[in-house]
């Protein structure tokens, strides 16, 4: 019997096309536009301007609090503009226009190919060459990972757990990472355990990946206190809270974070990140992206240059299909549709998933017969039928009583819901409005 | 048999009778006094509970002007001059008299003038498809089609017109109580002076591109070229981020910025048709999607 977490989860068709296709990197765009704020808290500061030349991992965008993420250029070249471009949150947000010229890397970035095994920097190093590199969490929520592995007085932390889980349907950028990259990501991984200083580390990963598994398991012998742990496969296994309760049987209280139980959570991309910015000083700059979808000729995973524009990626996935109806950025159950081709690839890009029409309609909204699927698919035990009256009725107490800000929005309600009721839309909705009146209130 | 009932009756009266005694003297102990002008203040209002006024319904209206030493800061938009005057009647106090207003939607991007790009396909409503994108045309600040002001509308005062996917205030229902303004996530609604005859001008767009850009997106956006700053004889327009802003206590209604937009975003509602000058074809259009506007 395999391990899964205990509350709701659901289980939509897996349509794992791109599983066996290597990462293969994608030629260089013409031009490159990269948001400044590509991470959750304070946008960055950009120090660049109109006509200063850059090479690819110089710094062009400053981290402008604690809660914020260094920005590096992708490419080398000329800064063209620095404006408001339409980006995957589907509004005009500014960006840094670089036009590319050449590839020519700074200095410090070490290229070589050959793994470095030794690690020779204290704990408060290691941090703070984190923060430098610009990362953030990579499985999708875009947390800077300096924050993360800066724990509080007072915290204890005793397990540090990977996430290889990728639960979305569809995505499989960190599966073929964990098959091509494990021995860097092993060494990302000893790298946040010294971090943290604790000496144990879990990986988990779903059952639908047995090549990583195999090939994890048979690595990890080399690296003490790291295990590999196989997963049911259930949807949202990739939520930190759902994959904490899965691999140490700890819950995480209603507001509180993995800290509170003594876990902290990586993503395996993040892990394979700090890897290269620690031992190969490299900044953030270039992420793997699945591109995938049933129509899709040739569903590929590419290494990308962080401000690419889709478009590109779908060029090289053999183009864009004939019957297209929506182009997700992330995976189906979470992700969102973006609303043209320019939108550039950002740190959170996961996935690109196109959809042909015929998928990508809604189901045609019913009434609810208060049948509890939503309820019963819940994996943080709420009843979604319910927060959504709520915050259509806008009765913010109630709603913040029923326990709205402990939805993690992994629309387990929305997919499985007969009725086709939009539930996770009102409940986001009513989650923003009671979070500004905690914000308020705290002040 | 009869004692049993004789013994029940007079146990359960005197019973009845001690209760009532009990309760006269704890409901004296403890009455609220309450104001009765606050009953006969509600009453003069409107009863419409549409919040209008910034407090929770027309009783929570008439406790706090009841309560305070001066009304003037008060104004209950539905009821208007007359139920203030009425108020103020009661309380003995003075109520300030106000010029009605009128609400009215910023945006004449219509299927039409402004073209779709893209399908939203998500909940109905205007927040929530703005928390998501833009929006399904080019223009991120324009009207979203939703109908959230329709929703919380209580007078039944705004519609959505099919045809042009806008909504439309009917200025007689109107009360400008400011909910649609509220509603609204793009702040396109706007309460205006309701002028003589209704008659007002106002740029019709709340676009914040640059003029290609929003342009492009919309064939009747404001573009920002600053025309009408320039031919308004009193100073009452401004420009901000390429976007023009009639002010409404300074506008004489002239009818001169109307004539010059070359794009049209400044509407004129409800004035008598202009006389024909030659090669006015333009002019006559504008004054026609006003009226238009306000069918």
């Amino acid at each position: 019997m395999l391990k899964t977490f205990a509350k709701g989860g659901v289980h939509p068709a897996e349509c794992k096309y791109s599983e066996d296709s290597r990462i293969e990197i994608l030629p260089l765009p013409k031009t490159v536009s990269i948001p400044i704020a590509q991470h959750i808290g304070a946008p960055a500061k950009a120090i660049v301007a109109k006509g200063d030349k850059v090479k690819v991992g110089d710094k062009i965008a400053e981290s402008s609090g604690f809660v914020s993420a260094n920005i590096h250029s992708s490419v080398s070249g000329t800064v063209a503009k620095i404006d408001d471009i339409l980006d995957s949150t589907g509004y005009k947000r500014p960006c840094i226009v670089i036009d590319v010229e050449g590839d020519e890397w700074n200095e410090t970035i070490d290229r070589s190919p050959e793994l470095r095994r030794e690690i020779n920097l204290t704990d408060k190093e290691i941090i703070a060459k984190i923060n430098l590199a610009g990362i953030v969490g990579l499985g999708g929520a875009t947390f800077p990972s300096h924050v993360k592995l800066s724990i509080p007085d007072g915290k204890k932390i005793n397990v540090l757990i990977i996430n290889g889980v990728e639960c979305e349907p569809y995505l499989t950028s960190d599966h073929r990472l964990m098959v091509e990259k494990a021995e860097e990501m092993l060494v990302g991984i000893q790298i946040l355990m010294k971090a943290l200083s604790v000496n144990r580390a879990l990986i988990g990963i779903e059952n639908n990946k047995p090549d990583a598994i195999a090939h994890l398991t048979n690595l990890v012998k080399n690296y003490p206190g790291i295990e590999v742990h196989a997963l049911k496969v259930q949807y949202p296994q990739g939520g930190e809270k759902q994959l904490i309760k899965a691999l140490i049987n700890r819950e995480v209280p209603s507001g509180g974070l993995p800290l509170d139980v003594g876990a902290v959570v990586h993503n395996v991309g993040t892990a394979f990140a700090v890897y290269e910015a620690t031992q190969k000083n490299k900044p953030l700059f270039e992420r793997v992206v699945t591109v995938t979808g049933q129509l899709v000729s040739k569903p590929s995973n590419l290494l990308v240059r962080i401000g690419t524009p889709v478009s590109n990626l779908i060029e090289a996935a053999g183009g864009l299909p004939e019957d297209t109806g929506k182009i997700i950025n992330g995976g189906p159950m979470m992700g969102k549709a973006v609303n043209s081709l320019e939108v550039p690839v950002t740190k959170g890009t996961s996935g690109i998933l196109i959809m042909s029409e015929s998928e990508s309609k809604r189901k045609k909204e019913a009434t609810c017969i208060r049948c509890a699927k939503c309820v019963s698919a819940c994996p943080q035990g709420l009843e979604p039928y319910l927060l959504k009256k709520q915050a259509q009725l806008e009765k913010n107490d109630t709603l913040e009583q029923s326990g709205v800000m402990d939805c993690i929005e992994c629309g387990s309600c929305s997919f499985t819901c007969p009725a086709g009721l939009p539930l996770l839309d009102y409940i986001r909705l009513g989650k923003s409005r009671v979070s500004k009146i905690i914000r308020s209130r705290k002040q | 048999m009869s004692t049993t009932l004789l013994f029940t009756i007079i146990s359960l009266s005197a019973l009845g009778a001690i209760s009532a005694i009990i309760l006269y003297f704890v409901a004296q102990k403890f009455k609220v006094y309450e104001d009765p002008r606050i009953d006969l203040v509600t009453e003069a209002l409107p009863a419409a509970n549409c919040g209008g006024c910034g407090y929770p319904g027309c009783r929570g209206l008439a406790e706090a002007m009841v309560k305070a030493d001066d009304i003037s800061s008060f104004y209950c938009p539905v009821g208007g001059n007359d139920v203030m005057a009425t108020v103020a009647k009661i309380l003995g106090k003075e109520a300030i008299a106000k010029e009605p207003l009128v609400a009215v939607v910023r945006c004449s991007g219509s299927f039409a003038k402004r073209p779709r790009l893209n399908e939203y396909d998500g909940a109905t409503s205007c927040i929530i498809s703005s928390s998501l994108y833009s929006g399904e045309t080019g223009c991120q600040y324009g009207c979203l089609g939703m109908g959230d002001c329709v929703a919380v509308c209580k007078f039944d005062a705004i519609y959505m017109d099919k045809e042009t996917g806008l909504p439309v205030v009917i200025d007689d229902k109107c009360t400008a109580c400011g909910a649609c303004v509220k509603a609204c996530p793009n702040r396109i609604i706007e309460l205006r002076k309701k002028n003589k005859k209704d008659r007002k001008i106002f740029v019709s767009c709340v676009n914040k591109d640059k003029g290609g850009i929003a342009k492009k997106a919309c064939e009747v956006a404001c573009i920002g070229c600053g025309k009408c700053v320039k031919v308004c004889p009193y100073e009452a327009i401004t420009l901000e981020n390429f976007l023009a802003y009639i002010d409404p206590n300074k506008c004489k209604l002239c009818r001169k910025c109307v004539e010059e937009c070359p794009t049209g975003a400044i509407l004129e509602i409800n004035f008598p048709p202009r006389k024909e000058k030659e090669g006015d074809a333009e002019n006559t259009e504008t004054s026609k999607t006003g009226k238009k506007e306000n069918e």
